[in-house]
């Protein structure tokens, strides 16, 4: 359903709101043990609006225990993850962060992207251990217990999918076909280093090869140098414990790099000199140039950004004041600066960067815009501390061609046409 | 407190020590325990891209051709041409076309790795039930399909790392930022949408 930026609400159709509300009431009256009808629904559209006074507020809401474990209001059941019905399979499968219906930094638990090879274990974390071998002095097995003792740091830290999106047309319809498979969280845990230090690192480590308690124990390596740095032993997510799709009890956070080498449900932690050249860093999430080679171990996820609103599937319903929003990150450090252009790429202007700006996390930027009524394409273009600049697809294509398949992290431009409608001009 | 019993303390102490030397790690915090030889040889499912960490025991590409009828070929095909499970084989020659086809005999570098992935992860309903037996001959099958390997071929810990894959010198190292755009403010060129 197309959504309207400027008058969201009322979009949501009369049935669909007379049913909801009606699904309230039996409800509450359930568990009120009294009033609410449902003779209410037949009320017209303008019952609840000035001057006259709304419902809700003729009567008691839901008590105190209606929702042991909060959900959001029935009015935005449809922001949900968003998960394509045409996959050729569910167990190695991803879905996506609806980016464009949220607002700040940080992506709701229930909301962060997904991606899995063999599905989401269910593990009981009083049986789950993570094991620590190879080129140490002691190797060791941790309890869950074990782990938590260790002192906790939090940090908030985007995550990404390597592959978000591909090179190839059709390119996704909104910013979450395109870009979803990003979400951002605040992570609690220890420090990788501290639980490698508690085992003494022999001279010849070099690599850490990381283990999944999936059905696929995936496996990835990671340079020593980042299991030292910011690497962390992760255990809650926005402040409660990892959901099981996120990787519980236990997963690794690498800030900046691919989604994928952030091992879910860790359970070991091999020590060694080489990497152990898995599937998973071969056959799969290596590079294909136009020449036939293929870049492996690439890590980072390079500056990027994408306006989320407006942007495809939604609608301007006037011309005016319109703010140019979006989000912005970098696995290599902190977004410095985020320019917007609303003429085609012919000039671009500074956005105001929302404070927080974090290193590897996502980085709000505004604009103030009036659109005139007229067809134009909008875009937004970051650059991260290291002085990257974000690019356009066609210089990427230049250099990487369209076998490339991971790591775009191209410009996306939205085209907004005389009625508002706002899509992607990336499929033009 | 009598000498005897200071002593004896003293001794308690020194064996409270030795034991927990035995038992406890003695990093910083003291947290987690050893793990044990047999601990690690159990969860160690690791194989190099050298053959090390290959289990002992072999399978025939005959014997490949039928775990693979039954345990494989509804998702990969019967003949490894790919379905719901990836293609496995073929692609040579067309890394670089439009058109490329990752398969284990045209892109994968390593073929130890087809025994560590085969074993920890397929099939997809049953990972880690195969025997190392037949994991062996499943990966000989599948480089029989790809033509790497001839019929009467038996795989073991030896002989599957001495196979050479034909994409192993294709691979390069990562040199990001590969793209260096100037931040171009005014009369920029249009992005031509």
């Amino acid at each position: 359903m197309p959504d309207s930026v400027d008058a969201k609400n009322h979009a949501v159709d009369t049935s669909r709101r007379h049913f909801l509300r009606s699904g309230v009431a039996i409800g509450g009256a359930a568990l009120a043990g009294s009033i609410a009808t449902t003779s209410h629904a037949a009320a017209t559209e303008t019952s609840n609006l000035p001057p006259n006074i709304p419902k809700w507020m003729k009567v008691p809401g839901d008590p105190m225990g209606s929702q042991t474990y909060g959900t959001p209001s029935p009015f935005e059941k449809d922001v949900v993850k968003n998960i394509s019905k045409n996959l050729p399979q569910y167990l190695s499968a991803s879905g996506r962060t609806p980016l464009q219906e949220l607002d700040g930094i940080i992506t709701p638990n229930g909301l962060f992207y997904e991606r899995h090879h063999a599905g989401v274990p269910t593990i009981d974390p009083t049986q789950h251990r993570l094991m620590l071998h190879g080129l140490v002095e002691r190797p060791m097995i941790f309890t869950m217990d074990n782990i938590r003792r260790f002192p906790p740091e939090s940090h908030i830290h985007f995550l990404e999918c390597s592959g978000n999106p591909g090179y190839k047309k059709p390119y996704g319809k909104t910013a979450s076909d395109l870009v979803g498979l990003l979400s951002c969280a605040e992570w609690t845990g220890v420090k990788l280093k501290l639980v490698l230090q508690e085992a003494g690192l022999r001279a010849d480590a070099k690599w850490v090869v990381a283990e999944g308690a999936d059905a696929a124990a995936l496996t990835r390596s990671i340079p020593i140098e980042k299991c030292l740095d910011d690497a962390m032993l992760v255990y809650s997510q926005n402040g409660e414990r990892l959901r099981p799709q996120q990787g519980y009890p236990l997963r690794l956070i690498l800030p900046g790099f691919e989604g994928n080498m952030n091992i879910k449900w860790l359970r070991r932690l091999h020590v060694t000199a080489e990497p152990t050249y898995s599937r998973e860093e071969t056959s799969k999430y290596t590079d294909l140039m136009p020449d036939g080679t293929a870049r492996e171990f690439t890590f980072y996820m390079e500056a990027k950004s994408i306006i989320t609103r407006p942007s495809g599937g939604q609608r301007l319903a006037a011309k005016g004041f319109h703010e140019i929003t979006g989000i912005a990150w970098s696995g290599r450090g902190k977004i410095s600066r985020v320019d917007v252009s609303v003429d085609d790429g012919r000039s671009w202007q500074e956005a105001h960067l929302q404070e927080p700006i974090l290193t590897r996390a996502l980085t709000r930027f505004r604009l103030p815009w009036h659109w005139d009524g007229k067809p134009t394409v909008i875009q937004s273009r970051a650059t991260d501390e290291t002085g990257y600049v974000q690019p356009t697809l066609a210089q990427l294509l230049a250099v990487r061609g369209e076998n490339y398949f991971y790591h775009n992290n191209a410009i996306w431009p939205w085209r907004i046409a005389a009625d508002g409608e706002v899509s992607n001009a990336a499929n033009a | 407190m009598p000498r005897m019993h200071r002593a004896l303390a003293t001794a308690l102490g020194v064996a409270l020590i030795v034991y927990t030397t035995g038992t406890q790690a003695q990093g910083q915090y003291g947290v987690g325990r050893t793990a044990t030889p047999a601990e690690i040889a159990g969860w160690n499912i690791d194989i190099g891209r050298d053959g090390s960490g290959l289990p002992p025991g072999s399978g025939t590409v005959s014997r490949g051709r039928e775990v693979f009828a039954q345990q494989c070929a509804a998702c990969h095909g019967e003949n490894g041409e790919g379905g719901i499970g990836d293609k496995l084989v073929g692609g040579q020659g067309t890394l670089s076309t439009s058109k490329p086809v990752r398969t284990v005999g045209g892109y994968w570098p390593y073929a130890p790795t087809l025994f560590d992935y085969i074993r920890r992860a397929m099939p997809q309903n049953a990972p880690e039930s195969l025997s190392n037996d037949d994991v062996y001959a499943v990966s000989a099958y599948i480089l029989n399909l790809n033509g790497l390997v001839p019929n009467d071929t038996t795989l073991d810990a030896k002989s599957l790392p001495s196979i050479k894959m034909p994409n192993r010198k294709m691979f390069v190292a990562d040199p990001r930022p590969d793209v260096k755009t100037p931040a171009c403010i005014k009369d920029c060129s249009v992005s031509g949408h």
